[in-house]
């Protein structure tokens, strides 16, 4: 249990370096791009003047050397401050917060969707090899895997909302309908089948594939045909024998994914209308809104951190001979 | 449990729905067959339902999503058409860009042009409940918008004095005549802000700015950021009976298939501006449920042009900027790019502008008077055919650009121009243009109801200024334009002013500063059941106080 908790406080210090670099980095990786928020303010305008950049370069403190506005940042991000948007006028924790659960609510339900179908097809296509199922469930994945997620939002959109009109086209929830409690979830609820059904194809296509794949190799293995020597049902030594041993390659990936759910997803929030933070971010791109996307990295990155860590102790839960090691 | 039209029921919304596509065909035949009977059919319950009703909510888009409602710190496209129905100018404006009552009931205009007198209606309130008076039309037009807004501080700065003559009349006194001025009152160049909530604050800073407090016919009630912007009838509204909406709502629609599809479905009852793509629109004109206008837009009266940085050879000659214009099909740009919408420009006024002259030189293509003038200046195409390379830096603005760009660099290839395409985005493009970093780039720019206020700024000398957008970036200068743009400015009479605009139009045409592309048009697709909207010069942006949706 000390070899644990070393570990932990090992890779926690790491991250802390880590995190500092990457901030750094952004900092000045947003600050290359051609432009500022002020030149876009204008451009947006329709007419300017001098004095209406410098007003705005002065308010949002671009007048300030780099360096400067380096260390300012930095120190209000080691205090848990995020920044202030001139932009929108909110500080940068307001505005995460606020598109935060409509982001998670998305790409969590996709995610764990994904997760849970993707193992199960690739399991029964495995399971299956060689046979009609295997390769309509192949053939499935590869499609999923290669459409244009946006194409098939659109289509599906066309098909179930304006077609046949049983769901709403786009939109987080009915406006003005004023719902509350359970109203209120399954209207949201009826909002998030089509963003999060196109979302769940595209991973699940992934974790179908990989499951199959690692599954196929486990099952020639020595200590399978022990099993089935011993006599084991063919369910258990799916189950606990092929399946637990070939799971580890996709909880990897699904590690690595996790870490990015609260990023969003740009193309589905965008043709869906959904209020998320893949959007947000794309819009503080092209607004150069530093600090929001600044906010949406530091996030980003942190959680990408902390699901590294969280993969590395699965790891050792799921197989127990993967040890602590220093 | 599927969307909702509010205001409609919801059977006719789900037969609505279903039979789009069923009837949009048949509309079709009929206007194919011009069967004489059909259109006195559909006029007949259109007239019996001419009287206003109250109530229902007008859906429609908003994109992209604003930073902000404050109209006077904010003068963006969406947030305009947002906020003109919660602030107001002084005045609006018919088609012909002559002024109506807004909040001004009535006006008057001194013989020497020099006094502007405005008498405000009576009984107004901001949305928070206090009064409106004359101090808050003062208070904004001498400090809040001289402080913040770019196009009022060019219009305001001309006044020698504002004064209030009592809590219903303004009067602004002028350095020297500016005939132009009656044009600046308008709800985006002028509008009108609290003055108990501004003056003395922070403007920028000031928390009010997330809650708009205006004078207008709605009041915004909630605002969603991402997801939608709505606004709700104001009770205490000066006007009786008005307005006849309960509320309007406008949904952020980031993707523009997903906003042709919102119009398809009947979700939103109006879209403006650029919310569809124009490659967009004949489809869109074919549905039942809409009408298609491209009116609305002669205040801002887009002109489209090919602006060329005069700094850079050979296109500081202006004989290569008249091979360019003779390249180029200004009517195929007009019917295959923008699919129709607008007009072929002869000169630098948009011709719904006042003082617009068609007596111009003009361009008609012509590939021979092209080659013709590059010869002339000594340009031989080499062994590839090539005579010059020039880099094009399209407007980063949605699809229609890019596709201008993609034909002019074809275009130009066919008399020998070679084009290099250079993409960029919004903000690198507006950094590039403003600090003159660029050889050709697409642009267009609003007119604002005056040469004075919208077409001057982009050819006058004293407006070359490094570093800001929507001067005179080419760097084009000559005398003889300073001098009539500026005697125009200050001419009383609308004959002698109508003689320089017409001389500096000619000079202009001849001098060919910028390639005139398009006078544009946008297309405004409203719901037949929504009535009495884009009614004025400003059309979308307008306070739709007399708006209402048939049943």
């Amino acid at each position: 249990m000390l070899g644990f908790a070393q570990l932990f406080a090992s890779r926690l210090v790491k991250a802390a370096a880590i995190l500092i670099a990457i901030v750094v980095m952004n900092f000045f990786l947003v600050h290359a791009a051609p432009g500022d928020p002020a030149t876009v303010m204008a451009g947006e305008a329709g007419a300017a003047d001098e004095k209406f950049v410098t007003q705005l370069r002065e308010q949002f403190g671009l007048d300030r050397p780099l360096y400067e506005q380096l260390g300012t940042y930095i120190g209000k991000v080691v205090q848990g401050d995020l920044g202030f948007s001139y932009r929108q006028q909110r500080p940068v924790w307001d505005i995460l917060a606020e598109r935060l659960p409509a982001t998670l609510v998305l790409t969590l339900t996709a995610f764990i969707l994904a997760l849970a179908a993707g193992v199960a097809l690739g399991t029964l296509a495995a399971v299956t090899v060689g046979t009609w199922a295997d390769s309509a469930i192949t053939v499935v994945a590869l499609l999923a895997y290669a459409t244009p997620i946006y194409w098939i939002g659109l289509m599906l959109s066309l098909l179930f909302s304006i077609q046949l009109g049983w769901l709403p086209a786009f939109g987080y929830e009915t406006i003005g309908a004023g719902y509350t409690g359970l109203a209120h979830v399954a209207d949201v609820a009826v909002h998030l089948i089509l963003p999060v059904i196109t979302l769940a194809l595209f991973y699940m296509a992934g974790y179908a594939r990989l499951t199959r794949a690692s599954m196929l190799e486990v099952r020639s293995l020595d200590f399978v045909k022990t099993a089935k020597a011993k006599g084991l049902t063919q369910g258990r030594i799916v189950t606990r024998h092929v399946l637990r041993n070939a799971i580890l390659p996709v909880i990897t990936v699904a590690g690595i994914q996790a870490g990015q759910l609260v990023g969003g997803s740009i193309l589905i929030e965008t043709v869906f209308a959904w209020p998320g933070i893949g959007r947000l971010a794309f819009e503080a791109v092209l607004q150069r809104d530093y600090q929001v996307l600044l906010g949406i990295f530091l996030v980003t990155s942190v959680m990408v951190i902390l699901f590294n860590i969280l993969t590395d102790i699965l790891y050792g839960l799921v197989d127990p001979r993967i040890q602590v090691s220093q | 449990m599927t969307r909702r039209l509010s205001g409609f029921p919801a059977s006719i919304q789900r037969g609505f729905r279903r039979n789009v596509h069923r009837a949009a065909a048949a509309g079709l035949l009929a206007a194919a067959l011009a069967i004489p009977g059909t259109a006195a059919l559909i006029a007949a319950p259109a007239m019996a339902q001419e009287t206003p009703v109250r109530g229902g909510v007008l859906n429609s888009i908003v994109q992209p999503e604003p930073p902000t409602l404050m109209l006077g710190l904010n003068q963006q496209g969406p947030t305009q058409t947002v906020a003109g129905k919660i602030y107001q100018g002084l005045l609006t404006y018919d088609r012909k860009l002559n002024p109506l009552p807004s909040l001004a009931e009535s006006w008057t205009v001194s013989p020497d042009g020099l006094t502007y007198t405005f008498k405000l209606f009576q009984n107004v309130k901001w949305h928070d409940g206090k009064p409106f008076s004359a101090n808050d039309v003062v208070f904004s037009t001498s400090k809040f918008l001289m402080e913040v807004h770019p196009r009022a501080r060019a219009a305001f700065s001309r006044c020698e004095s504002i004064k209030a003559l009592d809590d219903h009349t303004v009067e602004f006194k002028l350095k020297e005549p500016f005939p132009a001025f009656i044009q600046a009152f308008e709800v985006s160049s002028a509008p009108i802000v609290p003055a108990h909530i501004y003056e003395g604050s922070d403007y920028r800073a000031n928390p009010a700015n997330n809650t708009p407090i205006g004078t207008g016919p709605f009041k915004l009630k909630e605002w969603v950021k991402g997801s939608y912007i709505q606004l709700v009838r104001n009770e205490d509204y000066y006007k009786k009976d008005l307005p006849y909406l309960d509320g309007i709502t406008f949904r952020v629609i980031p993707d523009a298939a997903s906003r042709s599809l919102a119009l398809e479905s009947g979700q939103v009852q109006q879209t403006q501006y650029s919310d569809l793509e124009p490659f967009e629109v004949p489809r869109m004109k074919t549905l039942p449920n809409v009408t298609l206008t491209t009116a609305g837009y002669e205040f801002v009266a887009p002109m489209a042009w090919l602006e060329i940085n005069h700094r850079v050879k050979p296109l500081d000659d202006k004989r290569f900027r008249k091979a360019i214009a003779y390249a180029i099909d200004r009517k195929f740009i007009r019917d295959k790019i923008w699919f129709g919408l607008g007009r072929v420009p002869t000169g630098p006024i948009n011709s719904v502008v006042k003082f617009y002259d068609p007596k111009v030189t003009t361009y008609e293509p012509n590939l021979d008077k092209a080659k013709a003038l590059l010869d002339e200046m000594g340009l031989k195409p080499d062994g590839k055919g090539v005579r010059a390379t020039v880099k094009l830096m399209p407007m980063p603005y949605g699809e229609t650009w890019t596709r201008l760009g993609e034909y002019l660099k074809q275009a130009l290839g066919k008399v020998g121009v070679s084009v290099v395409l250079e993409s960029t985005d919004a903000a690198g493009w507006a950094q590039r243009v403003a600090n003159w970093d660029y050889e050709i780039t697409t642009n267009f720019l609003y007119q604002y109801g005056d040469p004075a206020l919208g077409v001057a700024r982009t050819y006058i000398s004293s407006n070359i200024r490094k570093g800001v957008l929507f001067t005179n970036t080419m760097g084009y200068s000559n005398p003889k334009v300073d001098e009539l743009f500026d005697q125009a400015s200050r001419e009383n009479d609308p004959a002698k002013r109508q003689e320089q605009y017409s001389e500096v139009q000619r000079i202009l045409s001849d001098d060919l500063p910028v390639v005139w592309l398009l006078e544009m048009e946008f297309p405004t697709f409203l719901d037949k059941r929504v009535k009495n909207a884009n009614t004025t010069a400003i059309g979308v942006n307008d306070t739709y106080e007399s708006v209402w949706l048939a049943k």
